[in-house]
């Protein structure tokens, strides 16, 4: 008895390590400002990769548009800081609180549908956002997109490097992290992963699932607007095309490639699915080749996912007992 | 006092009538089992009661209370659990999760008191696992309750659900054919747990083809073909309706 | 111009692009009845077809032979695909094959990017582009090949699956796997057949549509998806369905695009679909 409660709190270790290496990644890479470069897009991509994980792995529903979320956390808060003079630091939870409830709204209808149908009906949601913002040169003043977004200060310390933006976006993304294993391990945790398990089953157990399939929408949603805030003020500029059906797919792969229903698993996903297009750069043209032929190989031999299979590999070797500890990281 | 009361429910679907101005009522604290063949509409009647489908007409009273047309999530939290013939279990979460989730409505927390780990929280979280292990040794699975669910044996499984159905504290527990595919053995401990649930206060309504069980632990038996109710009474009456014995039970069980 | 030959004018040309939409989603729908599977790689198929007609066409060969060889070798690709990265999985979850077709286009869209490189490729017109004259609206004679083309290539596949052993197995095994398995119809044997027809369909598609909108390594992702729109405007999984919506989303983006916004002609399609899903998911004529 006393075991299985001591089960609530684990992890913390894992935490811990996970940050002590985050921290002293930079010391290890002083002279590739690249290095550093490419981690903070790690850093924004894990935030709403573990989002749509809650959403996919947890909960069991399908987003083919959440690069939607992100353009609109990323627009709102570029139009209001760019054009209204408005501090990042208001934009912020205005930009969350917009995703947040676009969300909402587009749930209410979209996630009474299963399977194909809310596939489907998600990747139109994109795709109508993707192309109302490539429509948007009215407000932007710009056909290609948005431009002199500010940089983000604390006070008076300006985040003007990328290793000081480093810093903020993974402060942001273990804090997403944290806050998604304290869901995930609760009672709304519960009930989103029996929506997965079975609707009906939950349903007759008294949990209103049609309300915690819209709260974990949202939720995602607005990770991914936290995303694009973050992805907004380390660029200054933002275009259309980093929010269109393209990325929508990238950010689902991430999550099947991490392995569905894992914390951690997400955030090797970003890591894996955002490292390596850069390292396929040196292949130039060939890189979407190599990274088609990837997915499918991946998904063929590891449906489960990166993360997932390498688990059970170890577990089959290690362990005899069938009654190993179930952990949902 | 009947706890639950059904009054000329009708479900179709399209032109298939599937139950059929069915009438009939449980009384608190009873053990009532509905039988009939094969396709007679037995499953369709929980699933009209739990509210998982809309009655074509009729109504149900639970409780005193018109329960037609209320969610499914909002009649659970009134007192009323289930099992399903198809075993339904979160299969992505151990058995002692599988119970808690059992626990949903009771518990408060939501989402901010979850993401923040507050003290009340985890009181909470300690206060159902201990419930939920309760209900686990209720039913002889306490020591199984971190096995993932998928992995228990299929008798198991079938108790897990029970366990977890009676983790909402229902009132009222809607079994449907918990003996299918057990052995000998194993549905006999099945009857005994039917008879304790019983004690604790709630009251059974049992859908089951199991005819030994069914005689042996019922007080009242329900028949029904094709959707329309051919009997209802004691076990001994049914056993000697002849229009039960036609329709269902076939002539060789008046031998036994 | 007025008005009335405005609409005309629309109208024709929605006619013609909503039979290429309906090929794409018939692709989609035989494969989804036969499988169960979303095939996010039937675009691909439409601008294999298109591309590689054009490669032939250059090389001398006469347009017909360089077509019928392009949809040939595009049913082979279909084949290899579905051999390939579909057969190899049993019972893997909805999401994990979505991926794997999706995996499959952006494969597909690369190796033609190599191949051909970045610049958009025309093929003849099959009749010389002289337009004519109809109740005010121009029409080209591509155009009536398109039409006429679109509608030969339905009448064929549904004289196919109405008289052919091999059309009526692969129905049945859409109908009830379980029943068709029984009656010895080799299920898996049908996976691979409906996805070397629906990459014909899509390669037909692909060379029809090429003198008109042009042909290009990355034209596959939009056509797939508005095909896929149309499938399910029109109920998933059914065949008139697919026609129907083809037809209808061809015709209402045509407009909206000449009397709304062309800058929003993409999103019609969209619109129309999020529409269809939230009023009447199953589509207009899908089954309950």
């Amino acid at each position: 008895m006393a075991k299985n409660l001591r089960k609530l709190p684990s992890g913390r270790w894992g935490i811990a390590i996970f940050i002590l290496c985050l921290a002293l990644f930079p010391l290890l890479t002083v002279n590739n400002p690249y290095y550093i470069n490419v981690m903070v897009f790690v850093g924004i991509n894990t935030i709403i990769v573990v989002g749509l994980n809650l959403l996919m792995g947890y909960a069991g529903q399908i987003s083919l548009g959440h690069a939607a979320f992100y353009g609109i956390g990323a627009y709102c808060s570029g139009l209001l800081t760019a054009k209204y003079g408005c501090s990042p630091w208001l934009a912020l939870p205005a930009a969350v609180a917009l995703t947040a409830s676009v969300a909402y709204l587009i749930g209410l209808p979209t996630l009474r549908l299963k399977g194909h149908y809310l596939a489907m009906a998600t990747l139109g949601f994109g795709m109508v956002v993707y192309i109302v913002l490539r429509q948007l040169s009215w407000l932007t003043g710009d056909s290609s997109g948005l431009m002199g977004i500010p940089g983000i200060s604390i006070g008076r310390f300006k985040l003007d490097t990328d290793l000081k933006y480093y810093f903020l976006v993974w402060t942001m993304a273990v804090g997403v992290l944290m806050l998604s294993r304290n869901i995930v391990n609760s009672r709304i945790g519960r009930a989103l992963r029996a929506v997965e398990g079975s609707e009906t089953a939950a349903r007759t157990l008294g949990v209103d699932t049609a309300r915690y399939k819209l709260q974990v929408f949202a939720l995602s949603a607005a990770y991914a607007g936290l995303a694009g805030f973050l992805y907004a003020h380390f660029m200054g500029f933002i275009g259309p095309s980093t929010f269109g059906f393209k990325f929508s797919i990238e950010l689902v792969t991430m999550v099947v490639v991490g392995g569905m229903a894992s914390i951690w698993g997400s955030v090797l996903g970003a890591a894996f699915l955002t490292i390596l297009p850069e390292c396929l750069r040196v292949a130039e043209d060939y890189d979407i080749v190599i990274y088609g032929l990837l997915l499918m190989v991946v998904m063929i031999f590891m449906p489960k996912g990166l993360t997932r299979t390498t688990v059970d590999l170890l577990k089959s070797r290690w362990t005899a007992s069938p009654v190993s500890q179930t952990n949902e990281e | 006092m009947a706890i639950l009361e059904a009054v000329n429910l009708k479900k179709s679907f399209g032109g298939v009538v599937a139950v059929d101005n069915l009438s009939f009522s449980v009384e608190t604290g009873q053990i009532k089992s509905i039988i009939g063949p094969n396709g007679a509409g037995k499953t369709t009647v929980y699933n009209l009661i739990t509210g998982l489908l809309p009655p074509t007409s009729g109504l149900i009273r639970f409780n005193g209370q018109t329960i037609t047309g209320l969610k499914t999530h909002t009649i659970a939290s009134l007192g009323l659990a289930r099992t399903f013939q198809n075993v339904r279990l979160f299969e992505n979460m151990t058995v002692l999760e599988n119970v808690m989730v059992g626990c949903h409505q009771r518990m408060g927390s939501g989402l901010f008191s979850a993401i923040c780990r507050l003290p009340k929280f985890r009181r909470e979280e300690k206060q159902t696992a201990a419930v939920a292990l309760e209900k686990l040794a209720l039913v002889g699975l306490a020591d199984q309750s971190q096995r993932p669910a998928f992995s228990l044996p299929f008798a198991q499984q079938r108790t897990l659900e029970i366990a977890r159905a009676l983790a909402a504290e229902p009132r009222m527990i809607l079994l449907d054919e918990p003996a299918a595919g057990l052995n000998s053995h194993e549905t006999v401990q099945l009857g005994k747990l039917i008879l304790k649930i019983r004690q604790m206060g709630l009251t059974v309504l049992l859908v089951e083809h199991d005819m030994e069980l069914v005689m042996d632990i019922s007080e009242e038996i329900l028949v029904i073909n094709y959707g329309k109710k051919i009997a209802e009474g004691k076990p001994a009456e049914i056993q000697d309706n002849q229009e039960v014995i036609k329709a269902y039970l076939g002539e060789d069980f008046k031998g036994r | 111009m007025t008005t009335y030959s405005q609409v005309v004018q629309y109208v024709i040309t929605g006619i013609t692009i909503g039979g290429i939409y309906a090929l794409i989603a018939l692709g989609f729908t035989i494969i989804y009845n036969t499988t169960g599977i979303i095939n996010f790689a039937q675009g691909e198929f439409v601008m294999l077809g298109g591309m590689i007609a054009v490669s032939l066409a250059t090389t001398g060969l006469p347009l017909l032979c360089a077509a019928l060889l392009s949809v040939l070798l595009v049913t082979a690709v279909g084949l290899l695909f579905e051999r390939l990265a579909i057969h190899p999985l049993k019972g893997a979850s909805i999401i994990t094959l979505i991926i794997i077709t999706i995996g499959a286009s952006i494969f597909l869209k690369g190796v033609a990017m190599l191949i051909w490189g970045k610049d958009a490729v025309r093929l003849p017109s099959f009749s010389g582009d002289k337009p004519f004259h109809i109740l005010g609206a121009t029409i080209l004679p591509q155009h009536l090949w398109i039409l006429g083309i679109t509608l030969s290539v339905m009448l064929l596949l549904h004289l196919f699956f109405e008289y052919t052993i091999l059309g009526k197995a692969m129905r049945a095994s859409a109908a009830n796997r379980l029943a068709a398995t029984l009656v010895g119809i080799n299920v898996r044997k049908m996976a691979m057949c409906s996805f070397a027809l629906s990459a014909a369909i899509g390669a037909v598609a692909g060379i029809i549509i090429s003198p008109v909108t042009f042909s290009s390594y990355d034209v596959g992702t939009m056509l797939g998806l508005k095909g896929f729109c149309a499938a399910i405007i029109g109920g998933l999984g059914s065949s008139p369905g697919a026609i129907l919506g083809g037809f209808l989303l061809g015709i209402l983006e045509s407009l909206g695009a000449g009397f709304l916004s062309s800058s929003y002609k993409d999103a019609t399609a969209f619109c129309i679909l999020l529409t269809v899903l939230f009023l009447r998911p199953r589509g207009i004529l899908g089954r309950p």
